[in-house]
């Protein structure tokens, strides 16, 4: 197809092989280490599950042992191979009696990593199973019920109760809402474990769990199945659990998670050693499990300028396409993420968020953008608040955004209220129906506003990512490249939680389900 | 028309303020809500009979829209009876000038010309980032930004369960203008200790004298941050802003530029 922007495609391909370089880079790294969150992950996906006395996750419980015998550069998966051959019991069992303190895996005789790579096969390919009756249930309701057209109605619920957010989700979709995000509780980022068992209490969200994952998607196959449309269930794969909720989201079918390589560091101070090895994880996993990652580029402009730095948003995907082509994830999995953020009294505005839609969706054309509502300028004036988002909802359906997270009237107020949601469904729907077809009739003036913007916002992306590829990744965060963020190598939460991984290391999800996806 | 006229337009009686539609002292409100009520004829009746409970005359269901759930939402308008006495109004000001965040940048700038360097953590066993994030993290809380995005302050976040032992150790090293500690937990009056911990050790240490010292909280008053021997607490609604300001002027009236 021909660029209505003009864009050379030369720019774009020298982008894009220089996010390939950063990538490949930065994966001799991540494939020289594993961390904490990872081995939980394996651990998860072998079936371990619950809590010990005290409520310590007993993924917690087993790697911590592994970790504080010395085990873990050889992985998870190889001590609980291990104990399967010398104690005959099953992995939970083992967590049990590791969590009762009747079992220490360091002390068992020691079979070859062959022979627990054998022992553990049944187990995995039960796990892989598992996922892949979800990937085909989803397929049969899309199939079945079918879809919402694009661009898909994003909408968040956020009670910190999962059987309110289940009420409000449920409303949702009646109101015609395609995705419903379940926001976490704040600060749940920066837990080491994974929360269990359903919640009624968070602040300003509500904890992603494993059975509020389950108990979503139940509500939401329900309501699905009630107004003949799937609705997708969307949570976050990101803090230091990356992997581990990208597990659960797999098991439990969600459709989406937000997912990014450098949100993490930027934005919760988590160390960026531990979340580039734990993207890997998680990433492989979204991939094989069908579901749509989005990552978090629409946060750089909300601390930095969305008209100066629109660079560095493009920089970004750039980078997150490249590390999730490294996890085999497939073009129309990769919802890469973008905003309207500009400033509203700034002349033009709207030319140059249009130029920079239209720009992403040219130079990424199979993937599922996932377009962010207006946030940092909003501010209070409910009915202005309106017509930001009425403004966002134009520039989506023109510039064919896949998934839409809707403003809301009372951002910067409030979690929204089921009207607010209402709202903004109707203000979504009207636009997109009326203006469904604008895209295709419209071309821009050669060398005008909108060409010439996203022009050089390519053309500066480049040069940025030109220079990352010489420097290094970790390199350009600790010189506060993206969002005007720095980040040390070795600051930040959680480093202790990584290691380098020994000769015998062995993570038997990730070669299968590499090759699984293919 | 003409001079007849004046006086059907009633000038503003400040002893009896009501809202203004189109005319003096129509009253006219404009409100939405919703009620868990099935749409109908009943639920409108319900609407404006809510309406006239809130003191709104002639209430009027302009739109309403089922949201689904045996929800119903509605738009209304109202006639308000009320009226306020705006005369005799006074409301005490906060001390202390809240610059925001623009100010502070223009603000160190132009009054302390460097690098202002601020410690932060959540300290003892204390779990709960979310008072310390919302302040210094760069995404801040609210749509107000946090203290590692304003230009001129290095803003450095510890994170949780931080020992008091290394919080000094770190304000030490960086040489900070000021140290943040937030306590959320006060079960027991764990915070209290904590706190009190953290005065005496930089009293050991001598630069007690040297560092703006606060703390923050849900718990945390100004009046009992003082008690503790910390020049301010901070509680509930406080922002970014609010920290700043108070340090970034605190460094200039101890003239410690």
């Amino acid at each position: 197809m021909k660029s209505k922007l003009n864009l050379d495609p030369k720019i774009i391909e020298s982008a894009r092989s220089c996010a390939a370089g950063i990538a490949a880079d930065m994966q001799k790294f991540i494939d020289r280490h594993t961390t904490v969150s990872t081995e939980r992950t394996v651990v998860r996906l072998l079936g371990i599950d619950g809590v010990d006395d005290v409520d310590t996750p007993l993924p917690n419980v087993v790697v911590d042992a592994i970790k504080d015998g010395g085990g873990l550069p050889r992985g998870a998966a190889y001590w609980i191979g291990n104990a399967m051959i010398q104690t005959g019991l099953s992995p939970q069992e083992i967590a049990e009696k590791v969590a009762a303190g009747e079992l220490d895996l360091m002390k068992l005789p020691l079979a070859t990593v062959e022979e627990a790579q054998e022992k553990l096969l049944p187990v995995v390919t039960d796990t892989l199973n598992k996922i892949k009756a979800q990937r085909e249930k989803r397929e049969h309701y899309l199939n079945t019920l079918g879809e919402g057209k694009q661009p898909y109605l994003y909408v968040i619920v956020a009670t910190g109760n999962i059987y309110e957010d289940i009420v409000q989700a449920k409303a949702a979709a009646k109101q015609g809402a395609d995705v419903i995000a379940v926001i976490r509780t704040t600060a749940q980022s920066l837990l080491d474990y994974v929360p269990y068992g359903p919640t009624t209490e968070g602040f300003g969200g509500t904890y992603a769990t494993q059975e509020n994952f389950r108990l979503m998607r139940k509500a939401l196959d329900e309501v699905g199945e009630e107004v003949g449309r799937y609705i997708r269930l969307c949570n976050y794969s990101s803090g230091m659990c990356m992997p581990e909720i990208a597990a659960m989201g797999a098991i439990e079918r969600l459709d989406v998670m937000l997912n990014d390589a450098l949100y993490g560091i930027l934005f919760r101070d988590i160390n960026m050693q531990r979340t580039l090895v734990d993207q890997y994880f998680s990433r492989v996993i979204i991939g094989y499990s069908g579901i749509i990652f989005n990552s978090g580029e629409d946060n750089y402009l909300t601390t930095a300028d969305a008209y100066e730095e629109a660079h560095t948003v493009l920089a970004s995907q750039f980078i997150n396409e490249q590390f999730a082509v490294l996890a085999n994830i497939p073009a129309n999995q990769m919802g890469l993420g973008h905003a309207f953020e500009m400033d509203p009294d700034l002349e033009n505005g709207f030319l140059y968020e249009l130029a920079q839609a239209i720009m992403a969706r040219e130079i990424f054309p199979e993937a599922p953008l996932k377009y962010m509502p207006p946030t940092k300028f909003m501010t209070g004036n409910i009915f202005k608040g309106h017509i930001q988002d009425a403004l966002f909802n134009l520039v989506s359906v023109w510039s064919g955004q896949t998934i839409q997270l809707l403003g809301m009237l009372t951002e910067a107020i409030h979690t929204p209220h089921l009207h607010d949601r209402m709202l903004s469904i109707e203000n979504a729907s009207y636009i997109f129906n009326n203006a469904r077809a604008l895209g295709e009739e419209v071309e821009f003036k050669e060398g005008g506003i909108i060409q010439k913007r996203a022009q050089s916002v390519l053309a500066e992306a480049e040069k940025l990512l030109r220079n990352i590829e010489k420097e290094g990744l970790f390199a350009t965060i600790e010189q506060g490249k993206f969002g005007g963020v720095k980040r040390a190598r070795d600051g930040g939460k959680g480093l202790d939680g990584v290691c380098a991984k020994d000769d015998e290391y062995f993570n038997p999800f990730i070669p299968l389900m590499l090759g699984g996806a293919k | 028309m003409g001079s007849n006229n004046t006086t059907a337009t009633a000038t503003v009686d400040f002893t009896k303020v009501k809202p203004y539609g189109d005319t003096m002292n129509d009253g006219m409100v404009q409100m939405s809500f919703t009620l868990p009520v099935l749409a109908g004829d009943e639920a409108n009746e319900a609407a404006k009979q809510l309406a006239k409970k809130m003191g709104l005359d002639e209430p009027n269901v302009v739109f309403f829209k089922d949201l689904g759930v045996d929800f119903t939402y509605f738009i209304v308008y109202g006639k308000c009876q009320h009226t306020v006495d705006y005369s005799s109004i006074k409301v005490p000001k906060v001390e202390g000038e809240v610059m925001d965040r623009l100010e502070c940048e223009k603000y160190i700038e132009e009054n302390i010309k460097r690098d202002v360097v601020i410690v932060g953590a959540c300290t003892g066993t204390d779990a709960h980032t979310v008072g310390i994030d919302a302040i210094m993290n760069m995404k801040g809380f609210h749509g107000h930004f946090g203290l590692e995005r304003y230009k001129g302050i290095e803003a450095h976040n510890m994170g949780s369960q931080v020992p008091n032992e290394e919080l000094v150790a770190k304000a030490i090293e960086l040489k900070a203008d000021a140290i943040l500690v937030s306590q959320v937990v006060t079960q027991k009056d764990v915070h209290i200790k904590n706190l009190t911990e953290l005065v005496e050790l930089l009293e050991a240490e001598g630069i007690r004298d040297k560092v703006i010292l606060c703390c923050g909280g849900p718990r945390i008053s100004h009046e009992l941050a003082q008690e503790l021997g910390y020049d301010a607490g901070f509680g509930p609604n406080t922002y970014a802003e609010h920290v700043a300001s108070f340090v970034l002027t605190e460094i200039v009236r101890r003239n410690r530029i």
